[in-house]
């Protein structure tokens, strides 16, 4: 982590005096970003550089559910299933995603380049069904299109 | 032009229209000029309390009493805070605000800390809108690298820092206070009121919040003032709407509509009607939280809070789910419900136990085992939730169970006896996602 403490500390300068405790969340999503998840000596590093409990960075990782503190796959599939996009034919990617991928959701496969998983409701609602791969929405989608895309990120490059 | 007058989606999105430079071309930032040069701060809160401008985010309480609230001498530090945690299932408008008018957003920031006196701002955006952030922490520093933001903004003593706050994946957190807390480093529990967060908000000083599209429309308030704005709209429904609407329609989207614009054509035109020529059965009017509308109760009704409040649901979020007709409303409900369940922070018991119990007995239903006393344990549990618990979101399941039940029981009643859905458990209309159906089916066989 302590690499980053110069980035964190051009943060710093937008936030009142006093408050860097604000400052755990975008922390901890730049340190997942950095190396994947994050690991208990970043816990223990954060809280240190911020002044915060440990149990505070804890609790943060626990609460949100897109950080993590264990590596996955290179590519995070998170199918949305909540109620639009599921009247837009998400229940029949999903099971197509799991023949395809081998997995269940919240596993990853055995060559560590997908996880799936599945969401409830992305804001994007009117391009349903939809998943979002990483940090990219895709949206519109038909099983044809998931398996286009997938064939490309197997290859390791996103359209 | 159909839906009436637009205050926003009046310019067309190109690669570069969310630039500072074009949105300068449209005349953006001049309503800033105005408001610090022309206006105290106390004159544009009266301004935007007599506009009559209604949030955004769901409550639809009056813009200008939350912030008339704020002392402004009281000496101690205020906060504004955008809530860009746009997560009500069917809602997606903000996310149109963000990616497309972030300097809109950014003007909007400005005022709305000028008129309360905040030195320190914040856009809180959720975890999951990676392109939104992306245009707004792009926008913001072309705005401090064009004196926009930081000390003395336009020549004037008036200075302001602006974060964008990511979240991390959390829907509770577009509740005001769970917001806060969030925006403290904290896991997101909502708090108790009071005080109010008007009162003792974020780092304990008065703070408030406001939805995106509430504060988008401050801009044109202050240029045209509060007379301008009431032109457009209804007596009570002032200004437009920024409708999302999805489900079983033809051309799901973004839509801004002024208050007042009958549904049925905004259902015949802006939606483009039924999907493969399905029938309309009910619309989830304002995101999932509000009662779901019969077309009965919704086709003669005209877009406004009044009307909706008055045909027993409301406009919510602004969030429209368009249901056809051979929809299975348990298998709609069941969906809803593991999302509430999913979504319930846990801190107060009736809703980690009660969102945990409605999505265990909509299971049971949907697998065939329900019990004939599983209607009533629904209403009891969506009862007994109702104003127990420190935030919305347990009262909200609640709304969204019973609003099913009292309009479509005889398929509960129907799926208990039979052991099967009405409609096969279909969420889809026919004609649609036919391959996927198939590819389901092949998976079973």
């Amino acid at each position: 982590m302590k690499h980053l403490i110069p980035e964190f500390e051009v943060w710093k300068k937008r936030y009142p005096a006093g408050f860097e405790g604000s400052l755990v969340i975008p922390c901890c999503r730049r340190i997942q970003e950095d190396r994947g998840y994050v690991a208990d000596s970043d816990i223990a590093e954060l809280a240190e550089y911020l002044s915060v409990p440990r149990i505070q960075v804890e609790e943060v990782l626990a609460f949100y559910t897109q950080f993590r503190r264990k590596p996955i796959g290179q590519w995070h599939v998170q199918l949305c299933h909540n109620v639009s996009c599921s009247m837009r034919g998400s229940e029949g990617l999903l099971v197509h995603l799991r023949n395809k991928l081998g997995v269940a959701p919240g596993q990853t496969t055995a060559d560590g380049k997908f996880t799936l998983s599945t969401v409830e409701c992305l804001a994007s609602c009117g391009t349903a069904p939809m998943m979002m791969v990483n940090d990219t929405y895709y949206e519109n989608l038909d099983a044809q299109k998931v398996d286009t895309l997938l064939a490309m990120l197997a290859e390791g490059a996103p359209s | 032009m159909s839906g009436g007058t637009k205050l926003f989606m009046n310019f067309d999105i190109t690669p570069t229209s969310h630039t500072l430079a074009e949105y300068k071309a449209r005349g953006g930032y001049q309503a800033l000029a105005k408001a610090l040069k022309e206006m105290k701060p106390d004159q544009v809160t009266k301004e935007v309390l007599s506009s009559g401008l209604l949030g955004h985010g769901g409550a639809a309480f009056l813009a200008g009493r939350k912030w008339g609230v704020v002392k402004l001498n009281d000496g101690q530090p205020h906060y504004l805070c955008m809530n860009a945690d746009e997560g009500e299932p069917g809602t997606f408008k903000d996310r149109w605000f963000l990616e497309n008018t972030p300097h809109l957003l950014l003007e909007s920031m400005l005022i709305g800390s000028y008129a309360l006196q905040g030195r320190h701002s914040f856009i809180y955006i959720r975890g999951e809108f990676d392109l939104a952030y992306r245009r707004m922490a792009e926008s913001l520093e072309e705005a401090y690298a064009a004196g926009l933001f930081g000390e003395n903004i336009m020549g004037t003593d008036f200075s302001c820092d602006l974060v964008i706050y990511r979240g991390a994946g959390s829907y509770v957190c577009g509740e005001a206070s769970a917001m806060l807390t969030s925006l403290e480093g904290k896991k997101g529990y909502p708090r108790n009121r009071p005080p109010r967060l008007t009162v003792a908000g974020l780092y304990q000083k008065p703070t408030v919040v406001n939805n995106v599209e509430t504060l988008a429309n401050v801009p044109y308030i202050v240029t045209h003032g509060a007379e301008g704005f009431r032109k457009v709209g209804t007596a009570t429904s002032p200004g437009t709407q920024v409708i999302s609407v999805s489900g079983h329609i033809n051309t799901p989207g973004v839509y801004e509509l002024e208050y007042g614009y009958p549904f049925a054509d905004f259902l015949a035109n802006e939606c483009g009607g039924m999907l493969n020529g399905s029938e309309l059965k009910c619309v989830v009017p304002g995101g999932i939280s509000t009662k779901v509308l019969t077309r009965e109760d919704i086709m003669p009704l005209a877009m406004d809070h009044n009307s909706f409040v008055a045909a027993g649901s409301q406009l919510g979020s602004q969030g429209m789910i368009v249901v056809a007709e051979g929809t299975c409303m348990v298998r709609l409900l069941q969906v809803m419900l593991r999302f509430y369940h999913h979504e319930s922070c846990g801190q107060c018991t009736p809703c980690r136990e009660g969102m945990g119990w409605l999505e265990r007995i909509s299971n049971r239903l949907v697998a065939g085992e329900g019990r004939p006393e599983d209607i009533s344990r629904l209403y009891q549990i969506s009862r007994a939730n109702d104003g127990t618990t420190i935030c919305g979101l347990g009262d909200a399941a609640g709304y969204a169970t019973v609003g099913i039940l009292d309009k479509y029981r005889h398929e509960f009643e129907y799926y208990i006896e039979n052991k099967r859905s009405m409609y096969e458990g279909r969420l889809e209309v026919a004609g649609l996602g036919e391959s996927a159906r198939a590819i389901a089916a092949s998976a079973v066989a």
